[in-house]
């Protein structure tokens, strides 16, 4: 691990400022994908800004009728809330089916957010990777790509967001709420948080340097019933082949989003119109154009088998 | 560890992996990753924490994980480290209550914690139940992943007990079981490589029980 100094903000603002004014701050929250990236040197950063004393660890209920999540929120507590259980089931299923318990106790909100991608390459700092080092190649293109994406990738970097609980958030259209160093805020909608790769894939996200996360917003409850249905490799502590979240009404209309497929949770609203149409429609519709290699492409059957499986509970 | 990356590339990319990592701790040079800063100026700071009710006061560099300071600093060694990437469960221990992964985890983010350790919870003429326990399932053979599965097997029964729902729930926003199938999807953060995975299922079974 490289060396680096450390220190505890005590508000978000200055924290924000002393991230955007350092060339290699960066925060810190769980530390749960941070360190992992330090002690491979795939992260390297000079200066860590821990945030975890920072007043962002409740949820609250807003005049909306909605909730609003602490970016401190760990994955433990989300999942256990009870607001969140009863009217938002697929966030506490989508958060439940990631990581360990240990983990989720350390991960927060914010961090889950941003946790980078799972390529084999971009671990590897023997390999080309134009996401951990811009302009080097991709080894994952013409290698092996089995986890990576089917849909949304570039000929630059075909990485996933390799993450569940934002799925969910998509789903339920979150917004997600920051703060800059000038102590000015803005809101961004979930669907244009994560970027698709396109010519920078080294930029995960639409955050500016310095940009602190201090909420996410989740609209009012959309009813329905709640899924995560997740494939993955074992039964537990994997990341997904293929995860899909949805909301099914009863009158077998609703939304989903895919996870494991793409750089961000792919939801396409053409797609999820079709939802009383059944499965295959969907993820026709859904997976239109996607690219997939010869080790990814069972991702498309899956994705469209997991969502039959979806539907039937839903009838059910 | 591959679980987590690709098994197919990251078979290969980890043994080179290991093998590079193996290199840095007695080479000076190594082609992947130049040494870091000389230790001498390595940015150096003070901590304060609790662990197993006793006070301790450290000055550390900031890289020193949680697992680092216990046992390299405290040289409480009943923590393991097994993977060092919180793939492993080795190193669980117990932090305000909490099991977290002490190796993705700094020191210095621990100021003012209370932590405890295998060597907390129970000891050689007085164990704790879970450890009783333990013993009386076989819940191990070589016993290396063993402190890690019972810090985080104690953690999951308070889990379970706060309403804490997990992956296997039926319906989520009731009230989670003291099941084998919820033990085992609890445990999954926890690896054994001699697969005592039933032994520990009952094991926890039988201190919840005891409980309950
Ligand atoms: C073995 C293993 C298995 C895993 N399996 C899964 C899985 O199955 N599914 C899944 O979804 N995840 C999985 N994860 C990933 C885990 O969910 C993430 O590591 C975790 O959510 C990151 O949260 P953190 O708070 O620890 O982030 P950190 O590591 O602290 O930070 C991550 C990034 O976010 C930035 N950051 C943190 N807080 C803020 C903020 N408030 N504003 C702006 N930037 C911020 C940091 O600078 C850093 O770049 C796994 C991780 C491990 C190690
Ligand atoms: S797919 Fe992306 S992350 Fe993977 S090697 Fe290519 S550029 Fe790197």
């Amino acid at each position: 691990m490289k060396a680096f100094t450390y220190e505890r903000a005590s508000d978000p603002a200055a924290a924000a400022r002393i991230v955007a004014a350092k060339p290699g701050a960066k925060f810190i929250a769980g530390g749960t994908n941070l360190l992992d990236l330090m002690k491979i040197e795939v992260e390297t950063p000079v200066h860590l800004v821990d945030v975890q004393d920072l007043d962002l660890q409740r949820i609250e209920n807003t005049d909306g009728g909605g909730l609003r999540i602490g970016a401190l929120v760990s994955n433990t507590q989300l999942a256990a809330d009870e607001r969140v259980r009863r009217d938002y089931g697929v966030l506490t299923r989508a958060t439940v089916a990631g990581a360990s318990g240990q983990l989720r106790n350390k991960a927060s909100t914010a961090g889950n957010l941003l946790q980078r991608t799972r390529c084999p390459y971009f671990y590897d700092t023997n390999m080309p990777c134009n996401k951990r080092k811009p302009g080097t190649g991709c080894g994952a293109i013409g290698g092996y790509s089995r986890q990576l994406a089917v849909i949304g990738g570039s000929d630059k970097c075909i990485a996933t967001f390799p993450g569940d609980m934002p799925v969910a958030l998509r789903v339920l259209d979150a917004v997600v709420e920051t703060i800059n160093g000038q102590g000015q805020r803005r809101s961004i909608p979930i669907a244009d948080f994560h970027r698709l790769w396109g010519d920078r894939p080294e930029q995960d996200t639409v955050l500016k340097p310095g940009e602190l996360i201090t909420h996410v917003v989740l609209p009012r409850p959309l009813g329905g019933k709640h899924f995560y249905e997740k494939v993955r490799d074992r039964a537990s502590y994997a990341f997904a082949l293929v995860s899909v979240a949805a909301v099914i009404q009863p009158d077998g209309t609703g939304r989903v989003a895919f996870g494991g497929v793409a750089p961000k949770p792919w939801r396409v609203p053409e797609a999820e119109a079709l939802l009383p149409r059944g499965a295959a429609a969907v993820t026709a519709r859904a997976f239109q154009g996607a690219t997939p290699t010869s080790d990814n492409a069972f991702k498309l059957p899956l994705a469209t088998r997991a969502l039959v499986s979806v539907i039937a509970q839903a009838k059910a | 560890m591959s679980d987590f990356l690709e098994p197919g590339v990251s078979r290969r990319g980890l043994i080179a992996g290991s093998v590079a990592s193996v290199a840095v701790a007695n080479t000076p040079a190594r082609s992947v990753a130049q040494p870091t800063t000389k230790a001498s100026e390595a940015p150096m700071m003070p901590v304060r924490f609790t662990v197993n009710g006793q006070q301790h006061s450290l000055s550390l560099d900031t890289r020193t994980t949680l697992l680092d300071a216990l046992r390299e600093h405290l040289h409480l060694t009943g923590t393991k480290k097994g993977c060092d990437h919180g793939q492993c469960g080795a190193c669980t221990v117990l932090v305000d209550g909490q099991r977290i992964n002490a190796c993705l985890s700094l020191a210095v983010m621990h100021e003012g914690d209370e932590i405890t350790t295998i060597e907390g919870l129970g000891t050689p003429d007085k164990l704790h139940p879970m450890q009783a326990a333990f013993v009386k399932h076989d819940g191990y053979q070589c016993g290396y992943c063993t402190p890690g599965q019972i810090c985080s097997a104690v953690a999951v029964l308070e889990e379970i007990r706060a309403g804490i729902p997990s992956h296997v729930q039926t319906d989520v926003a009731g009230k989670p079981k003291f099941t084998a199938a919820e033990m085992r999807e609890r445990m999954s953060g926890n690896i054994c490589r001699c697969g005592a995975y039933s032994n520990i299922a009952e094991a926890m079974i039988e201190v919840a029980g005891a409980k309950a």
